[in-house]
Formats: C-alpha cells, structure tokens, sequence
C-alpha cells in the first residue's frame, strides 16, 4: 500500500535520513524504535511532507511520487489519504473538541455539515470522549487531548495513520488510555506506521517492528524476533540498555 | 475660576464635541478600517513570503514607521499638487492615516501570526486542509486574538494622531478649539477642555477593548 525508497534528508549540512526504504501494506501495525536522533521522527515527517526529503520516491495506491519534487496539489491530495497524530497533539486552540474532529471534513474535504458531525461523534466515542464534545483544548487533559487528536485522525478515514511519539508528552498515569485506544484501532484493521518508544505496546500490536539508528533502518523484523533475537549489534545494545532502566 | 471662563467652557463644549462626533470620529473609524485591511494584507504577503510583494511590503512598512505623520500628511496634501494630483482634505487624511496606521499595525499583526505555535499550521495541513484554509481558520482566529489589546493601542493612537489634521484644513476637534480659543483668548482653558474630550473619546474606547477582551477569553 505504501512503499518508500531511498528517503534522504539533511538539515543544514548534517544528513538525518540517509536512504531509507519501507513497505507497508495494508493493516499492519509498523512501529518505528530508535534513540531520540536517530531520524525516525524526521522520516515520520517527510512521509506526509512536513518536511521535505531531498531524495526519494514514495508509493501510494499505485503513484509514485518523486519526493523532492511533489506539487502542492499533489501534497494536499496525498495528505488527505493519510492523517497524522502529534507527540504535542496539536488541537486546533481555537476549536472545540468536537470542531477539531469536523474541521477535516467540512473544510478540507467538503463534506455537509450534519454528516461531519455525525461522523465526529462516531470518532470521540471511539475514543470514549462523546461527552467532551464541546470542551477546548485547554480544559482537557494531555490523555483527552491526545484522544481528541486520534478521533480527528480517524474521522477522515485515513488509508494510514502516522503517529509521531503519542505518548511522549504525557504524564505515566495518562499514557494506558491513549495506548488503549490505539491497540483497539490496531485490532480493528487501522494501518498504521508508529514512532514510539513503548516497548511493551510495541510487542504486543506491531506486525513488524524498526529500528533506526544514525539516519539508516538497522533491522526489521516482526516482534517476537525482534526482541527475543535482535539480529543487528545496535539493536542488542539499545535493547539492553532499555533493560537496565 | 471666573464666571465667564465658565459660561465659556460649557458653550465651546458642544461646539468642540460636534466637529468630534462628525469629523474626528468618522476619521479614525474609516482610516483605521482601511488600515485593517492594509495591515492584514502586508502581514500575509510576508509571512506567505510572496515573491516580488514581500520586499516591497518591507519597503512600506520601513519608510512609513521611519517619517513623521505630519511630514506624510504635508506631503499628500500640500505635494502632490505640485504633481497634478488634487486630493481633497478628507481624502488625504484618510489616505495617510489609513497607510501610516497600516505600516504599524501590518507588524503587530506579523508578530501575533508568527507566535501562534508552528504545530497548528502543521496540524491543519495533516487534516487535509491548504494553506489559505489554516490561515482564515485556524491560524488568523488565534493570531488576531493574540493582535487585539495592541491594534486596541493603535486605534487609540489613531484618534489622538487625527488632531494633526488640522493642519490640512480639516476642521476637526482640535481646530475647533483653536479657533475658540482665538476669539476667546483663553488658549489654556480650550486646550484643556478640548484634552478632556479626547480623553473621553479614548476612556469610552478603552472599556470597550476591556470587554472584548474578556468575551474573547470566554470562548
């Protein structure tokens, strides 16, 4: 369903992602492990243009897209194939909960109102936040907010879901509800591509599980290989690192 | 104080709230209008970093922040003749407090869209929407809350600045004062009365500021 290839990034003169190759197919759950600058949020970023790679092609439903040069129609087009859920969540300040979830549709994808409604009601009980409808960000928790993010990611019917360190930014206690719902969205078939650093939850969702180190993808492989036998050095020793805390 | 400084406090009273009500008011009300619009077209050109219109926009801002009002008005009303453009005295005014209250109020508002957080631009673009669509929805909404209490200062700066309008025939409140004051010989007594009703103008502008403010926090 997606395929890249080759994803190189830089910033300023250091090189971030130094050729990159992933394939996912539909309905699997790829998670993304790797210390904080090994590039696996960057390459999170370039798959949905937030940044743009230098080099690279991308594959999506049967385009192939030459990722240093895609137009803004094409991006827009693109984006609206995927959704994208923030480390920070990123609610819309000036929205209600309920508006964050709709936004996407009536604006982006102009769909009538009452419909988005009905669908954004769909996704905020999907996430068990039906009744906060009508809060602001600011009166919601870090957990509920980043619930609100999953609801407005979900609502668009995304072919894949980017989740960029969704429970980095929150409190221990708050972090189950929002792994909960994402292992219920993994369950029900939802594609998706996540940079974390859960380990547990990693093993128990991932159909195939990364790891990136300097900028390259070091080793692939399904979860219980991936932990049990780590194949690569780098692996092994970020692993037992990980033990040792 | 003497009875006749008050009998001719309270007459020139009206006589100076008129040109107030029907110069000075619908001077500040259309130019800062305008300006508005100047402001929030400059701003975008340079945040969106337009080709060809962002110098040009630094331009404007940077020669009509670097000279005074008063030269600026000079130069519409009394120089350009001397090109063959005749602008009538209402007409330069606004022109000129309309562009000079742009230039200023084009940056605060620059400043209110660059501080609203990078992730709500990026937020919106995942949700599928194009640039235009985050600017009026999400981006502006917070940028110009953030901009409100200092284009409230510009706008009460504005008020205070038409008295310079004088000096282009305009018979505003401030001419109005000097004439009385003039006739009267009680420059003192004028120029404090005519001081009073400005402050008036701006205490009623400055609760009206206190109130938005507070209903715009509400929501």
């Amino acid at each position: 369903m997606l395929e890249v290839r080759n994803i190189h990034k830089s910033f300023a003169d250091r090189e971030v992602l130094k050729g990159v190759d992933l394939r996912v197919n539909k309905g699997d759950v790829v998670t993304i492990l790797g210390r904080s600058g090994s590039g696996k949020t960057t390459f999170l970023r370039c798959i949905n243009f937030l940044e743009d790679a230098d080099q690279g092609t991308m594959t999506l439903d049967q385009e192939t897209f030459e990722l240093a040069h895609v137009s803004r129609q094409d991006k827009i087009r693109i984006r609206r194939k995927t959704a994208f859920v923030f480390q920070n969540y990123n609610l819309f300040r000036n929205k209600t909960a309920l508006e964050n979830v709709t936004e996407g549709l009536i604006i982006a994808r102009k769909m009538p109102k009452d419909q988005a409604v009905e669908i954004a009601f769909q996704a905020l009980e999907k996430v068990g936040l039906r009744d906060r409808a009508e809060a602001y960000p600011h009166q919601l928790s870090g957990g509920q907010q980043q619930r609100i993010g999953i609801a407005r990611a979900i609502a668009t019917q995304p072919e894949l879901i980017l989740f960029d360190e969704p429970t980095s930014a929150l409190d221990p206690e708050l972090i189950g509800e929002v792994l909960q719902v994402m292992k219920q969205l993994a369950q029900e078939g939802m594609t998706m591509l996540i940079v974390t650093h859960e380990m547990n939850f990693a093993r128990q969702v991932s159909s195939q599980v990364l790891f990136m180190d300097e900028g390259v993808i070091v080793e692939q492989n399904p979860p219980d290989l991936f932990f049990d036998a780590p194949q690569q050095v780098q692996t092994q020793q970020f692993l037992k690192t990980l033990r040792e805390h | 104080m003497s009875e006749r400084l008050i009998t001719i406090f309270i007459q020139s009273f009206w006589q100076i709230l008129l040109p107030g009500l029907t110069m000075t008011i619908p001077l500040t009300v259309i130019s800062f209008a305008i300006a508005l619009v100047i402001a929030l077209f400059t701003a975008i050109v340079q945040i969106a970093e337009v080709p060809m219109l962002k110098p040009l926009a630094r331009l404007y801002v940077w020669i009509i922040r670097g000279t005074p009002l008063l030269v600026q008005l000079f130069v519409v009303f009394y120089g350009l003749p001397s090109l063959g453009i005749v602008l009538d005295a209402f007409l330069s005014a606004i022109i000129v407090f309309s562009i000079n209250t742009g230039a200023y109020a084009s940056e605060t508002i620059r400043a209110a869209i660059e501080a609203v957080p990078p992730g709500q631009m990026e937020a919106g673009y995942c949700v599928g929407m194009t640039y235009a669509q985050c600017m009026r929805r999400i981006i502006l909404p917070q940028a110009l809350r953030t901009a409100f209490p200092p284009l409230s200062n510009s706008l009460i700066g504005l008020i205070k600045d038409t008295s310079l309008a004088a000096n282009i025939t305009i018979m505003e409140m401030f001419m109005a004062a000097q004439r009385i004051a003039a006739r009267t010989y009680e420059p003192f007594a004028l120029y404090c009365e005519v001081g009073l009703v400005y402050l008036i103008f701006c205490t009623v502008l400055t609760r009206l500021q206190r109130y938005w403010e507070a209903r715009l926090k509400l929501d």
